[in-house]
């Protein structure tokens, strides 16, 4: 675990990220793992357009996206299991990946110590040394009084949690992990994220596709997917200082063409003015943009530009 | 908000308690929503949230305490009074979304036929109901729910459990799972049926999805532990922020001082801990610590955890 650290301690403090790099030789590391410029068709549907990630190791990369982003596809190219239609993706061979798809990724039928003794053997991992991390993760997780239950009656925060040290057991160079945190209680999220955090201070590369806003501001870097595509991607710093034109905090739904760039937020409204048409607006109403508002004024020029474009 | 409608509560529990044999699932909760307010209920899996709704809907008896829907005790009369939309969005996979509504409908007696634009005869769905559908779910009609994204189908859920109008909506992580702008679409029509004074009772797991809400309620064990805004729940809790030269390496040291540590992006967050005591477990390595304000979810840790577990209980 301190090898690797070692290793990739003097990248730990580079802000460069890759979210729009044109390949992998623009703003990523020789030792970076990730997907650059990649498409994927399913059949007729572009499921991912030309979209890039960069895994760095000791980071966490947040894959942030509603129902049907490509999240998943995305993830599937990165550990191998889809080849990308174009583009270029750099992962490490496949035993030195960790890769939990949705669902969990462990064997129901075996207890929880089965699942972590089965998973050691494959990898060829030392049986006491495996037991002896599974022990400090199980421990940590809130997971040692079950043990000996069959995965498939544990809780599905539980079982997530397994799902996540089983993937991380051998402590692979890129830990990829398909919404991990979705529908899991807070308590259990809590958990999830130590893990995650553990993986990446041993030095793993981790990318961590979620649903949940808030989980992109604890990574070190997010990609935002909406329709396959990117839709904004850096540190969340770099997100919210990209965001176009200007943002105004209103008590009530303006009239007429700025009523479409509006929405609500606690009980307020937000009003986005593009570049080029801002408004004459009382400076107490003019707002700085959060994470949430910038990925909402990202999606919502690009449903305004498809609108346009259609016309 | 309050005092712009009518005294009554839409919701209201009294010091209600359910015990099933020995274990107390809900604990003397006390509990209102009053109309034109979104509540929002936080708690732990087993916290008691899910007990206490079905309390409400009157799907479960209190064994101590008083449940009063709009006034009176819940039966099937307040049921037709009551919007749900459940996690699993409750919709029929195999029927259209049309029939999914007039099936609704159907079950509500044709809705509030009092309200002067909607017409009252079920059955002759799309052409009478589909004022009801949103302009942008009126081309999903005829389509089957099954075949839909999870966003349109969280849309039609809404529709349906708004179509007839109920004094009291009652949503389970209305907008998990839900991209950026959805979610904000579906937070307007939340609030719009907020603003036409319906009153709003959120379950959530999603910390964003709770700062949403006008109030908050945090439940732990059974019992209420918080109530308020946000804001007045976070007060002026405080953590401390770490940045070290190397984060993994300020990880590792603090968790074996046995500090709860949090990543985020680059820094640490240790709640619990003063900049003090996490600078003596990160003696003789480069790093810098002071005190933020905490989060809502750094404080409804402190609130539902006992304060010597670290950041994890056994579940």
């Amino acid at each position: 675990m301190t090898g690797r650290a070692a290793e990739s301690g003097d990248r730990g403090m580079t802000s460069q990220t890759g979210g729009s790099a044109g390949g992998p030789g623009a703003g990523a590391d020789r030792g970076d793992w990730g997907a650059w410029d990649v498409s994927v068709w399913h059949e007729k549907t572009l499921a991912l357009d030309g979209v890039s990630l960069c895994a760095r190791p000791g980071q966490v990369a947040a894959v942030v996206g509603g129902d049907g982003a490509g999240k998943t596809t995305l993830l599937r190219c990165l550990a191998g299991a889809l080849a990308p239609g174009s583009g270029q993706v750099r992962s490490p061979g496949a035993r030195r990946i960790g890769f939990l798809p949705t669902g969990s990724g462990t064997y129901p039928d075996l207890t929880v110590s089965e699942n972590l003794a089965f998973r050691a053997a494959a990898y060829g991992l030392s049986p006491g040394a495996a037991r002896e991390r599974a022990d400090s993760y199980l421990g940590r997780a809130g997971l040692a009084a079950v043990r000996d239950r069959l995965a498939g009656q544990l809780s599905g925060g539980m079982r997530q949690k397994l799902g996540v040290i089983a993937a991380m057991l051998h402590r692979p160079d890129l830990l990829i992990l398909d919404e991990p945190t979705t529908g899991v209680d807070p308590v259990s999220r809590s958990d999830l994220w130590w893990l995650v955090a553990r993986a990446a201070a041993g030095g793993a590369a981790v990318v961590f596709a979620t649903s949940y806003l808030d989980e992109a501001e604890r990574a070190a870097t997010a990609l935002f997917l909406d329709g396959g595509r990117g839709l904004a991607a850096g540190t969340p710093e770099e997100i919210m200082a990209a965001t176009p034109g200007s943002l105004r905090r209103v008590s009530a739904r303006p009239e007429g063409e700025a009523g479409k760039r509006a929405w609500r937020r606690g009980g307020q409204w937000r009003v986005w003015d593009p570049p080029g048409q801002a408004q004459a607006v009382p400076a107490d109403e003019v707002i700085s943009p959060d994470l949430q508002d910038a990925v909402t004024i990202a999606a919502l020029a690009r449903e305004l530009e498809l609108a346009g474009g259609a016309s | 908000m309050t005092g712009k409608y009518a005294a009554v509560p839409l919701a209201q529990c009294v010091a209600v308690s359910r015990q099933f044999g020995h274990f107390t699932a809900v604990r003397e909760v006390d509990l209102r929503v009053d109309p034109g307010e979104i509540v929002g209920l936080l708690g732990a899996n087993g916290a008691g949230k899910t007990t206490l709704i079905r309390l409400l809907l009157g799907l479960l008896a209190t064994s101590a305490g008083e449940v009063a829907l709009f006034g009176e005790p819940p039966s099937r009369g307040t049921r037709r009074r009551i919007g749900y939309v459940p996690q699993g969005l409750g919709l029929y996979d195999d029927l259209t979304v049309g029939e999914n509504l007039e099936f609704s409908a159907a079950v509500f007696g044709s809705g509030r036929t009092d309200s002067p634009d909607l017409p009252g005869s079920p059955g002759s769905w799309p052409s009478s109901r589909s004022s009801e559908l949103p302009g942008p779910l009126r081309r999903y009609a005829a389509a089957l729910v099954g075949g839909l994204s999870l966003g349109v189908q969280r849309r039609v859920a809404f529709a349906q459990a708004l179509a007839h109008r109920p004094d009291l909506l009652i949503l389970d992580e209305p907008t998990s799972g839900v991209d950026p702008l959805g979610r904000a679409r579906l937070w307007d029509t939340v609030r719009e049926a907020a603003d036409r004074g319906a009153g709003v009772l959120v379950t959530t797991h999603d910390m964003e999805e709770a700062q949403e809400c006008d109030r908050l309620v945090i439940m732990a064990d059974g019992a209420v532990v918080a109530q308020g805004t946000a804001g007045q729940i976070v007060g002026d809790a405080r953590v401390t922020v770490v940045e070290a030269s190397s984060w993994a390496d300020a990880f590792g040291r603090l968790e074996e001082a046995g500090m709860a540590v949090a990543l985020a992006g680059r820094t640490l967050r240790v709640p619990g801990a003063p900049p003090e005591a996490v600078l003596r477990a990160l003696a003789g390595s480069y790093a810098r610590a002071y005190e933020a304000p905490a989060t809502l979810e750094e404080r409804f840790f402190q609130l539902i955890l006992p304060p010597s577990a670290a950041s994890t209980p056994a579940a």
